[in-house]
């Protein structure tokens, strides 16, 4: 394998809070639209690897390309290429739909055109054309979700960071927002998706599992079912997990 | 520039769709002022009080060690013409002059009366009226105690003078510490908690990893809310000059430059208290506990700042709004120029270089 085809290489990421490593020396790379599952029971440092691949946090030490670009020179450059949802719902509830994707738009410099065709595009693809001009607030949460998503790939980034994009939805919607990312995915950009929902983990391509700041297991979901003797992702996170019980796959 | 536009009109739309900003905005202001009419009373103690004597006779003597045997009182000096009381009330180290007229014994001797000018600064016009009514109360004693010895009742009359608030119209002292309140509000409460707004809905995580700079961010809110606070600035200056009937003696230019330094200094301490939390609840608390109450009660504004003990008195030399509304009053009321307020507005200079440097290190700090 050609490693310019990795669109994301991590070398002995350590993340350090004080004495507690967040990220205790990781390493794991990403091709090129590639849907890959970042996993791992809440607290394991799933948040924290990804603030760090999207230049929110410095990282304490190790290699890491993001699309190219090395975390620690050229994050400027990682922005201009990268899409972010975070966990947090974060688009404006007291603007309307369209000013959202209007502000969000602008701040990735793209022009007049380019937001409007990309604001009529979603708006169509979301079934939203009637409600452009709707409060983002009176929005029922999975709409927002699908929302917020298109905002992030709007500027048409290589990679597109998911940090729980699904949670608190419900499955109609799940399953809605997972085509969402395919098709994304066929456009070239690359999921990088972070969930706690163990059957989405069937829907990625291959899947790390974190726990605790290390990476315990990666590879594809039927490789990784294989190695663990597993029925499903479930199994075998409950396998890597072992006694910790704090994990809940609601 | 056209993203900048579309920043500081995000800004609006936040501001013109919330209810209880606009409220805070655009109605607090005006309660305030039409409330604050009415004022608090001031004790005095120690008033600075220079003596212009004509006359210098053991008369005049001995109502001089009269008065400054009060504890209301403290000598500052004489002064020679009319010319140097000016000056003195100017430079503002004392608060009143008493004139003695000339020939003053003499005069009390053979026509039984006998005239003492009281020149008070009113600027402060509760503290003016105080000022005169204990110097009269003192005099008044003073002749009665004379007149137990002698068959014909002498008389001194006390011709009272308020500068620079000849109509005592208390107005004037109010609205200084309205301005102050009401600018650190939306200054600082407003900016401070919209940025950790941003902070709890998760939008300023978005606007971070976007490739829109930290600075960017600030910018846009501060260009917002410094147009806001300046047309509250000029709102609060019209209203009261028009139901009030406040004067502005000095240069109105300057008035507005100062008023935009004190926003600066009050907008680089909201942005500091949004550095320091991530929660709108104690933005609010850290700007209403940490920021309003001082300049409420440690400004001069509601308090005389001569009665307090001298710890506090200390502690209200970091108190912005105090060095503001001494600048204000001086423009308004004094009509100086910068010469006699160069030395605050140095002081609010250095703060606001002091609170946004400080926010700089702390914002720098969270991405390590």
């Amino acid at each position: 394998m050609n490693s310019s085809d990795k669109i994301i290489k991590v070398e002995n990421l350590v993340k350090k809070f004080g004495d507690f490593a967040a990220n205790d020396n990781i390493s794991f790379s990403v091709e090129k639209g590639e849907i890959f599952g970042f996993l791992g029971p809440n607290g394991a440092g799933k948040t924290t690897a990804i603030k760090i691949l999207s230049g929110l946090l410095r990282p304490t030490s190790g290699n890491i390309e993001v699309a190219g670009y090395d975390v620690y020179n050229e994050s400027e450059s990682i922005k201009q290429n990268i899409g972010y949802m975070s966990q947090k719902f974060s688009l404006y509830s007291d603007l309307t739909i369209y000013e959202n994707i209007r502000f969000y738009g602008g701040i990735y410099g793209l022009s007049k055109q380019e937001i409007n065709d990309g604001a009529e595009y979603y708006l169509q693809k979301l079934k939203l054309e009637k409600n452009r001009n709707k409060l983002v607030g009176e929005l029922p949460l999975g709409w927002r979700q699908k929302l917020a998503f298109a905002i992030a790939i709007l500027h048409k980034p290589h990679i597109v960071f998911l940090d729980e994009p699904t949670s608190g939805v419900d499955p109609v919607t799940r399953r809605q927002f997972w085509e969402m990312i395919y098709e994304a995915a066929e456009q070239g950009i690359t999921p990088f998706v972070t969930t706690h929902y163990m059957d989405e983990a069937e829907y990625c391509e291959r899947v790390s599992i974190m726990v605790d700041g290390r990476i315990e297991a990666l590879g594809t979901p039927s490789e990784l079912k294989e190695r663990f003797s597993a029925q499903d992702i479930n199994e075998v996170f409950l396998k890597i997990a072992g006694q910790k019980n704090e994990y809940s796959s609601d | 520039m056209n993203l900048f536009k579309q920043l500081i009109k995000k800004e609006f739309y936040h501001i013109i769709r919330d209810p209880r900003t606009l409220l805070i905005i655009f109605i607090l202001p005006i309660i305030q002022i039409l409330l604050f009419g009415y004022v608090i009373t001031n004790e005095i103690k120690d008033t600075n009080v220079a003596i212009y004597d004509k006359s210098y006779d053991n008369v005049t003597r001995k109502i001089k060690s009269r008065i400054f045997a009060s504890e209301y009182f403290k000598y500052k000096g004489t002064v020679h013409n009319s010319q140097e009381i000016e000056e003195r009330f100017r430079k503002g180290d004392i608060k009143e002059v008493i004139v003695f007229e000339e020939n003053f014994a003499e005069k009390l001797q053979r026509e039984k009366q006998a005239d003492i000018q009281l020149i008070v600064d009113a600027s402060d016009p509760n503290t003016g009226k105080i000022i005169s009514n204990s110097t009269r109360a003192i005099l008044k004693k003073y002749i009665k105690d004379i007149n137990q010895q002698v068959h014909l009742p002498y008389t001194i009359q006390t011709i009272p003078a308020m500068l620079f608030n000849p109509e005592l119209k208390g107005a004037f002292m109010f609205v200084p510490g309205v301005m102050a309140l009401l600018l650190t509000l939306i200054s600082a409460l407003m900016t401070s908690i919209s940025l950790t707004r941003e902070k709890e809905m998760g939008t300023m995580e978005m606007l971070l990893v976007s490739p829109f700079r930290a600075g960017h961010i600030i910018a846009g809110k501060v260009v917002t809310y410094v147009i806001l606070s300046m047309i509250n600035a000029g709102g609060i200056l019209l209203l009261a000059n028009l139901v009030f009937d406040l004067p502005v003696n000095g240069s109105l230019v300057i008035l507005l430059l100062e008023c935009l330094l004190f926003v600066t200094t009050a907008l680089s301490l909201g942005i500091l208290i949004s550095t320091v939390t991530d929660s709108q609840m104690k933005a609010m608390m850290m700007s209403t506990v940490g920021l309003m109450m001082p300049t409420m009660l440690l400004s001069g504004f509601i308090f005389p700042i001569d009665n307090m003990p001298f710890t506090i008195q200390l502690i209200t030399n970091i108190v912005p709004a105090r060095w503001f509304i001494t600048i204000i009053k001086n423009i308004m009321f004094k009509g100086t120029g910068i010469q006699y307020f160069w030395k605050e507005t140095i002081i609010l200079l250095i703060m606001t270089t002091a609170f946004i440097s400080l926010s700089i290190h702390n914002f720098k700090d969270r991405l390590e």
